[in-house]
C-alpha cells in the first residue's frame, strides 16, 4: 500500500463550523457598531477602539508566552472580541492609560487567571469594564456629545446620557414629562445620536449585528429576546402604575447598554448557559436586574453588573437546568 | 412542509456520487472469507470443516440461540481453511476461506427473475423463513429480523415501517435498490406486514431521492396499505427512533423498542431480502454495496457477495486512489475505518467511502468555548459536552444520570463541534462503561 491508512472512530467527516469562524463572524456582526461609533465619535471612537483591542491581543500574547508558556492562540480571535466589546462599552474621550489598565484587566485577570478561552467564568469585557467603572468614575462617566469628526479627543464636549438625565432629574423631584424634552428623540437614539459609550448609541447598527449573527447561526435568539423581552415587560408595567415617574420601555430599550448588552455581551458563548430553557432563565434575570438597578438603584445604568451577576448563576443553571430529553418517560407518582 | 424530527440534527453535505450508477454484479473473486459473526447476537455454530466442498446458498454456519443467525455460502467451492480474519470491527474473527470454482447453486433457489406476488406462506411460516435464510436488518445495525417479526405477548404492533431514508452522505445502495428492485421491495413489504399482522406500513424516504419517492410511489398504488412519505432531508433521520418520530410523531421512550409505540422498523434492503428468501427461497448471501470516494475513477453500486474482500470492490472502482488516505466502511457519519483491504463484505455492508488524505485526519483539537452547538445538533437532546466531561474525568455514575446510554452515536455532536472536540469518542467511552456497570449491578 503506498500510503499508510488512517484509523479514527466516527464520525469521519467535520462541519465546517471552527472556534476562528464564529469569533470573526461576531467581529463582523460588530462592524456597524463600529462604524457609527466612528460616525457619531469620530476619532476618540478610533482610539479607543484601536488601544483596547491591541492592548487585549498584547495581553493575552505577552501572557501566553512569558508566564503561562503554553502554545499560543491570539489567532482563535476571542481576544480581538474582548478588545472590540470593551471598547465599545467605554466613553470616547477616556484617556488611553485607562484603557490600557481596562484590558489587562479583561484579559489578565478575567480570562487567563482561569485557564484562558472557555474556562472564565464571567465575561472578560464586562469584567475590565466595571473595574474601570469602579476604578474611574469620573472618566467613565462623562460622556461626549456626539458631534462627527469635529469631536476632538480629550478635549470633548460632554453631556449626559438619556439614562442619567432621567436619573438626577427624577432625583431632583422633576417631572418625567419635562425630563423627556431633555431626552434625544426615539429617532436619535435609534440611530445613536446620543451620548453614551461609543458601541451602544446606535440601536440600528447593534440590530444590524444581531440579525447577521441569527442568519449565521452565530447566536440563538433565547437570550437577546428574553433580556429586551423582560425589560420591556418589566419598565411597562412601571410605566402603566406611575407614568410620571417611569419612563416608557421604548426609552428603557433604546437608552443606554440594553441592545449592546442583550445581543453581544450577555451571548458571549463561554459565561451564558447551555441550555435553551436556562437560556430563557438567563435573559430574563438580566432583564429584571437591569431594571432594577436603573430605576432603584445607585447607578443610571445597570446591564453590565445584571450580565456579571447572572454570569455567576451559569453554572447552577447548567447543573440544574436540563433539557427535556427525547422519549423522556413522564412519572407516573 | 415535508415531515422531519423536530429536535437537533444536522445537514451533512451529500456527496451522493453513485445516484445515478446502476447496480452491477461484482465479478466473483477467486477465494472468499465469509465471517460467521455478521450479525448482532451469538455467532454462529460452523457446521462445515476444511476440505468440504459447498454450493452457493448453502448453509454453512447455523444460528445459534435466539438472537443470531444463519450463515449461508455465497460462493461454490472446496473449503481450503477455517481461520480468523479481521474484519469490519477491527478484531479477528472466525471465517470460513473458500475457494471459488464456478458458479453452483442450491437448486432450490428460484433463479429466475420473475416477479412472484402471491404470497403463500402462513405469518409465523414467513419468520421462519426469514430465520432460515439468516435474514439480518441490512440498514447496518444488522439485527436479526426473525427477532423483530416476532412480537412479544402483551405487545401490540399496528404499524410497520421501511426505512427509505438513507441519510448518511455518500451511501446509495438503498437508493439504487428502490429505482431497480420497487416491485420486489414492495412484495417483500407486504410480507412483512402479513408476518406481523399489521394492516398499514409507511415507507419514509429523503426528499433528496425523488426519483425513488416518486417511483415507489407509482407502484405502491397496487399494494393495500402501502403509502410513500418523502421526508425533509436531516442526518439522523435513518435512525429508528427519529424515522417513527418524523412519521408518527411519537417519541420512543429512553431504553424501549418501537414496538413500544406499535410500530416496527425494517430497511428497505431488509424488506428486499425478505421478499427474496420467501418468494424466491434465496438465502441471504449478497447485497449491493456502494464503492465511492472524491477522488475514486469509477464510483459505483455492485451486488457483491458476502466474504468478498473489499479490495474487489475497490478494484472494480479504479483502484485505490493515490491520495487515499482512510478506508471507511459504511457511511461516513458512524462507518468504521478499515485498516487493510483484505476485510471481506458482510451482510452489513452497505458501503465503502475511500477518503482523501487531507480528509483523512482530524482537525486540530481547540478547547470548549460552551457554544452549546453540540446541544442543538443532539437529536435526542443529550448534552454532548457534558457527557464527554463526565467521561474524561471517569464520573460514570453521574453520565448515567444524564442518560448516557441513550445516545446512539450518530455522531451529530463532533461533526457540528467548532472546537473539533472528539465528543462522541469520549461518550463511548462512557457508554460502554456505564452499560458494563449496569450488567454488573444487575447480577449482583
Amino acid at each position: 500500500m503506498s500510503n499508510p491508512l488512517n484509523i479514527s472512530p466516527s464520525p469521519h467527516i467535520h462541519g465546517k463550523e471552527s472556534t476562528e469562524k464564529l469569533m470573526y463572524g461576531v467581529v463582523l456582526a460588530l462592524m456597524p457598531a463600529l462604524f457609527a461609533s466612528i460616525y457619531f465619535f469620530g476619532t476618540g471612537a478610533i482610539i479607543v477602539t484601536a488601544t483596547s483591542v491591541i492592548s487585549c491581543i498584547s495581553f493575552e500574547y505577552l501572557i501566553q508566552r512569558f508566564i503561562l508558556r503554553k502554545p499560543l492562540s491570539i489567532n482563535d480571535g476571542s481576544a480581538i472580541v474582548t478588545g472590540l466589546l470593551l471598547a465599545l462599552n467605554l466613553p470616547s474621550n477616556i484617556p488611553v492609560p485607562v484603557i490600557i489598565i481596562g484590558s489587562l484587566v479583561a484579559i489578565g485577570v478575567a480570562k487567563m487567571t482561569f485557564g484562558g478561552l472557555g474556562n472564565n467564568p464571567f465575561n472578560p469585557a464586562l469584567a475590565g469594564r466595571v473595574f474601570m467603572l469602579i476604578s474611574f468614575p469620573v472618566q467613565m462617566t462623562s460622556w461626549p456629545v456626539p458631534s462627527g469628526f469635529k469631536t476632538g479627543y480629550i478635549d470633548a464636549v460632554t453631556g449626559a446620557t438619556p439614562l442619567s438625565i432621567i436619573k438626577e432629574g427624577i432625583k431632583n423631584g422633576e417631572s418625567l414629562s419635562q425630563l423627556m424634552e431633555k431626552v434625544p428623540s426615539t429617532a436619535n437614539m435609534i440611530f445613536g445620536n446620543m451620548g453614551g459609550s461609543i458601541g451602544e448609541v446606535s440601536a440600528l447598527a447593534l440590530i444590524i449585528g444581531m440579525i447577521y449573527m441569527l442568519y449565521q447561526k452565530i447566536i440563538t435568539w433565547h437570550i437577546p429576546v428574553s433580556i429586551i423581552g423582560s425589560i420591556a415587560v418589566f419598565t411597562a408595567l412601571l410605566w402603566l402604575i406611575n407614568p410620571e415617574s417611569n419612563a416608557d420601555p421604548m426609552f428603557h430599550i433604546l437608552a443606554g447598554g440594553v441592545l449592546l448588552g442583550a445581543i453581544f455581551m450577555a451571548t458571549d458563548y463561554v459565561t451564558s448557559p447551555m441550555s435553551p430553557v436556562a437560556m430563557l432563565i438567563y435573559g430574563c434575570g438580566i432583564g429584571i436586574l437591569t431594571v432594577i438597578i436603573r430605576v432603584w438603584g445607585a447607578y443610571p445604568e445597570g446591564v453590565s453588573f445584571a450580565i456579571l451577576i447572572m454570569n455567576a448563576f451559569v453554572p447552577l443553571m447548567n447543573t440544574y437546568i436540563k433539557p427535556k430529553r427525547f422519549g423522556e418517560e413522564v412519572k407516573n407518582g | 412542509m415535508l415531515k422531519t424530527f423536530p429536535l437537533g440534527g444536522i445537514h451533512p453535505p451529500e456527496f451522493k456520487l453513485t445516484s445515478g450508477s446502476p447496480i452491477k454484479q461484482l465479478p466473483l473473486p477467486q477465494t472468499v472469507a465469509i465471517m460467521v459473526s455478521q450479525h448482532i447476537g451469538a455467532p454462529a455454530s460452523l457446521l462445515v470443516n476444511k476440505g468440504d466442498s459447498v454450493k452457493t446458498g448453502q448453509l454453512i454456519a447455523s444460528i445459534n440461540g435466539f438472537v443470531s443467525s444463519n450463515i449461508h455460502s455465497s460462493v461454490s467451492g472446496n473449503i481450503s481453511k477455517i481461520d480468523t480474519i479481521i474484519d469490519t470491527t477491527g478484531y479477528r474473527q472466525t471465517a470460513v476461506f473458500i475457494d471459488v470454482a464456478g458458479d453452483e447453486w442450491v437448486d432450490t433457489i428460484d433463479r429466475s427473475s420473475e416477479l412472484v406476488r402471491d404470497i403463500n406462506l402462513k405469518p409465523e411460516e414467513i419468520t421462519e423463513k426469514c430465520r432460515e435464510s439468516g435474514i439480518v436488518g441490512l440498514g447496518g445495525a444488522t439485527f436479526p429480523s426473525h427477532v423483530k417479526l416476532t412480537v412479544p405477548t402483551g405487545k401490540k404492533c399496528n404499524l410497520l415501517i421501511i426505512n427509505g431514508v438513507e441519510c448518511e452522505p455518500y451511501l446509495t445502495s438503498d437508493h439504487r435498490l428502490m429505482l431497480e428492485k420497487g416491485e420486489e421491495i414492495l412484495v417483500g413489504i407486504s410480507i412483512l406486514m402479513k408476518a406481523l399482522g399489521v394492516e398499514q406500513a409507511m415507507i419514509g424516504i429523503e426528499n433528496n431521492k425523488s426519483d425513488a419517492i416518486a417511483h415507489l410511489t407509482r407502484l405502491s398504488s397496487d399494494y393495500k396499505g402501502i403509502t410513500v412519505y418523502p421526508l425533509a432531508v436531516k442526518y439522523p433521520q435513518g435512525a429508528e427512533k427519529q424515522l417513527i418520530k418524523a412519521l408518527i410523531n411519537r417519541e420512543v421512550p429512553s431504553g424501549r423498542l418501537p414496538l413500544d409505540v406499535g410500530a416496527v422498523v425494517h430497511n428497505v434492503g431488509t424488506a428486499y431480502a425478505v421478499y427474496e428468501a420467501v418468494q424466491k427461497n434465496k438465502p441471504l448471501f449478497e447485497r449491493v454495496v456502494t464503492i465511492t470516494g472524491k477522488s475514486v475513477t469509477n464510483p459505483g453500486n455492485y451486488l457483491v457477495r458476502t466474504g468478498t474482500a473489499v479490495r474487489h470492490l475497490i478494484e472494480a472502482a479504479g483502484g485505490m486512489p493515490d491520495d487515499t488516505g482512510k478506508i471507511v466502511n459504511g457511511g461516513p457519519m458512524m462507518g468504521k475505518a478499515l485498516n487493510n483491504t483484505e476485510v471481506p463484505v458482510v451482510k452489513g455492508t452497505s458501503g465503502i467511502i475511500l477518503f482523501p488524505s487531507d480528509e483523512s485526519i482530524r482537525p486540530e483539537l481547540k478547547p470548549c468555548i460552551r457554544c452549546a452547538k453540540c446541544i442543538s445538533a443532539c437529536a435526542l437532546n443529550l448534552e454532548p459536552y457534558l457527557l464527554a466531561n463526565l467521561s474524561a474525568r471517569g464520573l460514570f455514575e453521574r453520565a448515567e444520570i444524564e442518560k448516557i446510554t441513550d445516545c446512539m452515536e450518530c455522531g451529530s455532536c463532533s461533526y457540528t463541534c467548532p472546537a473539533n472536540r472528539p465528543l462522541l469518542d469520549y461518550i463511548r467511552l462512557g457508554k460502554s462503561t456505564v452499560i458494563k456497570m449496569a450488567r454488573q449491578r444487575n447480577i449482583k
